[in-house]
């Protein structure tokens, strides 16, 4: 009835609730982003509303070709065990492995710069000594605007009575900054400071949304990661004993791998360009 | 999907042409979210261009264009489940008719 062997319609079931897992999350994205205030996403206080000011876009880019090629070799690696050359598809089983490796390095690195990254909220506006560094935005509220006074940078040091902090140069200002777009250290009196956090899932409903489906996404590449190891370091034994059940099982793998790169795919359009 | 390894052998072209594809539609998702067009427009060219790429990975890298049978039917289930799923965030918008009905029905205020 399903012109499949069980294993694969298995998978494509499989796959089915996993649409609807990672739908689950996009529909929260679309629900979170059209719920949040004009010019407020991706988090109150940055820079500009535009997600390439948090994320880095080379970088993400980088890992979309990354994960596109990762797909392209895992589906020569079963076309090379179809056409009885194993050791090609070993190799490719090899290379997709690495390229997964890849991508999770560069994510190991984006996540690193995240939480290493702070932003300090004040209570009120900064005394004139400090104000140059701090920037300002305009929120919408329930009676009104208010004005949120903040600072993004590398806190250097921090205890009950004051924060010190390397401020991002603010926008349009990059050129005049130091060489590595930062500006001055300030000393800000822990009396002015509202809260004081790192860039992590706690910072902002789209950093949260932003950690909770990457990090999703990276679980889901570690998983087929291990199978397709797996899948290498026991390659051989198959291929000696039953060929036709390591070929059915890298097609496997394939389509799940396959769905991970479908769901980056979306991922980093949604995440880092919108 | 065909077996012999003639047939496979035709098909890494196919692969190597979509892998070509995939780069170039890569750099034009980019290369859009750089062009100053309004919010809507560039939601609307991401998602088709991602809608693209993700339909040539479906249909040539997992094979789903020479599939025949039950697993269209599931997919099919799938598909309409999604997207109930995607409209369901516009439940919450005020003054939508959906949200009168069901508020009407109900008696109680969505989102209160």
């Amino acid at each position: 009835m399903t012109r499949m062997y069980n294993g694969k319609f298995g998978l494509w079931l499989f796959l089915t609730s996993e649409v609807m897992l990672f739908g689950a999350l996009f529909s929260t994205y679309v629900l979170l982003r059209v719920g949040a205030p004009p010019g407020t996403w991706p988090m109150y206080g940055l820079t500009a509303p535009q997600g390439d000011q948090i994320l880095s876009v080379p970088l993400a880019t980088v890992n979309t070709v990354f994960l596109i090629t990762s797909s392209v070799t895992m589906v020569m690696a079963w076309a090379s065990l179809k056409m009885n050359e194993f050791a090609k598809g070993r190799i490719y089983l090899l290379v997709t492995f690495l390229l997964a490796g890849g991508f999770l390095v560069i994510k190991y690195f984006e996540y690193k710069s995240k939480l290493t990254h702070h932003q300090v909220i004040l209570r009120e506006a900064p005394p004139g000594e400090i104000a140059s560094a701090i920037s300002s935005v305009e929120v919408p509220g329930a009676v009104g605007k208010s004005t949120l006074y903040y600072v993004n940078g590398h806190v250097t040091e921090q205890n009950d009575e004051f924060i010190k902090i390397i401020p991002d140069a603010k926008a349009g200002e990059k050129a005049a900054a130091a060489g590595d777009g930062h500006g001055h250290e300030v000393k800000i009196d822990q009396t002015l400071v509202r809260r004081s956090t790192v860039w992590g899932p706690q910072a902002s409903t789209y950093l949260a949304i932003y950690f909770t489906m990457t990090g999703l996404h990276g679980l889901h590449v570690i998983g087929g990661m291990i199978v397709i190891l797996y899948l290498y370091l026991t390659a051989a034994g198959w291929w000696k004993r039953m060929p036709e059940k390591l070929v059915n099982r890298v097609e496997c793998t394939g389509l799940y791998w396959h769905f991970v790169d479908l769901v980056w795919i979306f991922l980093f359009p949604v995440l880092y360009l919108l | 999907m065909g077996s012999s390894a003639e047939e496979i052998r035709s098909h890494v072209k196919v692969y190597l042409m979509i892998f070509a594809a995939l780069l170039v539609l890569t750099l034009v998702t980019v290369g859009v979210s750089f062009l100053n067009v309004s919010i809507p427009m560039a939601i609307a060219i991401a998602l088709v261009v991602a809608g693209i790429k993700g339909s040539l990975v479906a249909c040539y890298f997992m094979h789903l264009i020479s599939e025949r049978g039950f697993v269209f039917w599931v997919l099919g289930i799938c598909v309409v489940f999604f997207f109930a799923l995607m409209f369901l965030p516009l439940i919450t918008t005020h003054n939508h008719p959906l949200s009168i009905f069901i508020e009407s029905v109900s008696g109680q205020r969505i989102g209160s």
